[in-house]
């Protein structure tokens, strides 16, 4: 059976004043059928560009989608047209956005918000739609689910009003939910919670996950596979376990080597990436990595690697992975 | 399995929607609002019961022409031996009524176009904002005039011509409103579930419009006001005999320098009005910029 979300080689280009920068560099990903899929990378590695080019969100122009295709159930969403993507999104698709304190609207309730997509999109009536989003915000974890539907947003905490978030982004069953950094802006006693949330009812309700984040630590609990961004492009793709334990891209190296870790021994020194990311609109020739890795060779300067598997599963977009296999075991 | 919540996560604001009980915590404060809302009662409860108030008929020209205020006529008879304060009673009706259906109509027409504008950029929002720009180029009041002497004169037709001077007013304060609304993340949030361009335009980004439209439309109220007094002031109002604000000062412009009160009397009704709303529209202002800022 084919994956429920097949992105191919997707290109997405932003018009700027120094010309066109290229945002995303052909990236392909998988989500299958209640699979929980990560996304991982820094700020400006293209991993939102990403999320939002799958609901058709970019705003076009500056964005412009220059190559691939969003497979999604089948359907290339890169060829449909407004009005059924408009019927795909919040129906199918759901998406969880990193600001919980700005994605509410500030004079609308929480219970119209939470029933205008079971309104618009399943046609049921306003009082079916207010039955369902009690029962919404209960499964989320919001006690007084009645009292909260007539509240508003400024009277809910950042944790609640992700709940709800997740809430509204859950309340059609979609098929794939979209989480970009749904935890990032929050407490980390929070993070936890609404992570457990999300996870508990994607797996409850069959519903696949595509989280996006720069966190690798919440990767390895959470997603079955991960797939890590650098400068537009997936560098290293693999079950989470696999890639975490016996990572194959020097940048996920330096990534895990860069956080402190409960199984390294305590006081072992943080290892920080060298330099920052490239500038998209100069980008360096070859691996985009390259400036920054020790592994460097001058091959690696003269053709940009492509994800290549190197065991099953598990793809690394590296020349030099053998290298740095060998240099972790030893 | 429902996930466990922290008790920290409570209540910890006040119920945002400010209603009567805030509106009025605001006017004890600010006694200019106050005497605002007082002033526009009374010409409100005059326009409503107008006919009912006036101690004479306002077209009764059976008494002394040009008697100055007296116990029997407090604000004296103009030329033709009519009370002035029966015709100035009776007027507020009309006056009143002109100042809040022009703007009304211009409020709708022009939110209607600044928000589509504004919502769709591109070459929709060209096309109806150079038309905007045109308009703006010219004084509301030219407009107006010009307007009435292409429709004729009458109170239907200085209604028209009034709210049609005023839409680019409305139109550029909801364009405005709209660029940055739609920016905003729960605009963002709506479209990801699917919410349809027109239910979004209606339930999301108007109503975090209307803080400045209301504003805009108490200023306008008054030019309105003073915009019917004009017109018929140069005689392109309504008919003669009809008891306005304006009519009854440009018919004492003759009488200026004899009967004073013919015109006093007329122009304070006027600005007592025109002060009550702009004054209710700063109160109004406030208060619903305290809502924005308790809010962040």
């Amino acid at each position: 059976m084919p994956a429920l979300l097949e992105i191919d080689g997707l290109e997405v280009t932003f018009a700027g004043e120094a010309g066109l920068v290229p945002a995303v560099r052909g990236v392909s990903l998988e989500v299958d059928r209640g699979e929980m899929v990560a996304l991982v990378g820094e700020s400006g590695s293209g991993k939102s560009v990403t999320a939002l080019a799958v609901l058709r969100l970019l705003p076009e122009p500056p964005a412009r989608i220059t190559g691939g295709r969003i497979l999604f159930d089948g359907v290339d969403l890169l060829r449909v047209g407004e009005e059924p993507m408009r019927r795909l999104r919040g129906r199918r698709i759901g998406m969880v956005f990193q600001e919980p304190m700005t994605s509410l609207n500030p004079l609308l309730s929480v219970g119209r918000q939470l029933t205008e997509a079971m309104e618009v999109h399943l046609g049921i009536s306003r009082r079916q739609a207010e039955r369902r989003a009690v029962e919404l915000l209960e499964a989320v974890g919001i006690p007084d689910p009645e009292g909260r539907l007539r509240q508003y947003p400024h009277q809910l905490s950042g944790g609640m009003r992700q709940r709800v978030m997740i809430a509204i982004a859950l309340c059609c069953e979609p098929d794939l939910v979209i989480a970009d950094e749904p935890t990032t802006a929050l407490d980390v006693t929070i993070q936890a919670q609404i992570l457990e949330v999300m996870q508990d009812l994607c797996a409850r309700l069959g519903v696949a996950l595509l989280l996006i984040t720069h966190n690798l630590a919440i990767v390895a609990r959470y997603a079955h596979r991960v797939n890590v961004m650098y400068a537009g492009r997936v560098v290293e793709s693999g079950e989470a376990v696999a890639l975490y334990r016996r990572p194959a891209h020097p940048y996920t190296l330096g990534l895990l080597d860069s956080v402190p870790r409960l199984d390294r021994p305590r006081g072992a020194p943080l290892e920080p990436i060298p330099g920052s990311p490239p500038d998209p609109a100069a980008l360096p020739s070859g691996c985009a990595f390259r400036p920054r890795c020790r592994l460097a060779r001058p091959r690696c300067a003269e053709a940009v690697p492509d994800p290549v598997p190197i065991e099953p599963g598990h793809r690394s977009a590296c020349f030099e992975y053998r290298r740095l296999r060998a240099e972790a075991t030893a | 399995m429902a996930a466990p919540a922290l008790p920290e996560e409570r209540d910890r604001l006040p119920p945002r929607r400010a209603g009567w009980r805030q509106f009025r915590a605001v006017l004890l404060r600010d006694k200019k609002a106050l005497a605002g809302v007082v002033v526009l009662s009374v010409f409100v409860l005059a326009a409503i019961f107008g006919p009912f108030l006036s101690p004479y008929d306002p077209n009764d020209m059976l008494f002394e022409m040009m008697a100055p205020p007296s116990l029997a006529h407090p604000l004296g008879t103009d030329d033709l031996g009519r009370d002035l304060l029966s015709r100035i009673v009776v007027g507020t009706r009309i006056s009143l009524f002109v100042g809040v259906s022009t703007v009304a109509i211009a409020l709708v027409i022009g939110v209607a176009l600044g928000l589509v504008a504004g919502y769709f950029g591109g070459w929709i929002d060209n096309i109806i904002m150079r038309y905007i720009d045109l308009q703006w180029a010219f004084p509301n009041f030219i407009i107006a005039v010009y307007l009435v002497a292409v429709f004729g004169t009458g109170l239907l037709n200085i209604i028209v011509a009034i709210s049609l001077a005023f839409v680019d007013d409305f139109a550029r304060v909801a364009r405005s409103m709209v660029l940055t609304i739609k920016e905003e993340q729960y605009i963002a949030a709506a479209r990801t579930v699917g919410v349809p361009t027109h239910r979004i335009i209606w339930r999301h980004v108007l109503p975090n419009a209307t803080a400045p439209i209301i504003v805009q439309a108490t200023v306008s109220v008054s030019y309105a006001i003073l915009g019917e007094a004009s017109l018929s002031f140069l005689g392109l109002g309504v008919e003669a005999d009809t008891p306005t604000w304006g009519l009854i000062l440009a018919d004492a412009r003759s009488f200026i320098s004899r009967a004073w009160w013919l015109g006093i009397f007329p122009g304070l009704a006027i600005m007592l009005t025109v002060l009550a709303i702009n004054f209710i529209g700063d109160a109004l202002r406030d208060f619903l910029d305290v809502r924005e800022v308790a809010e962040r």
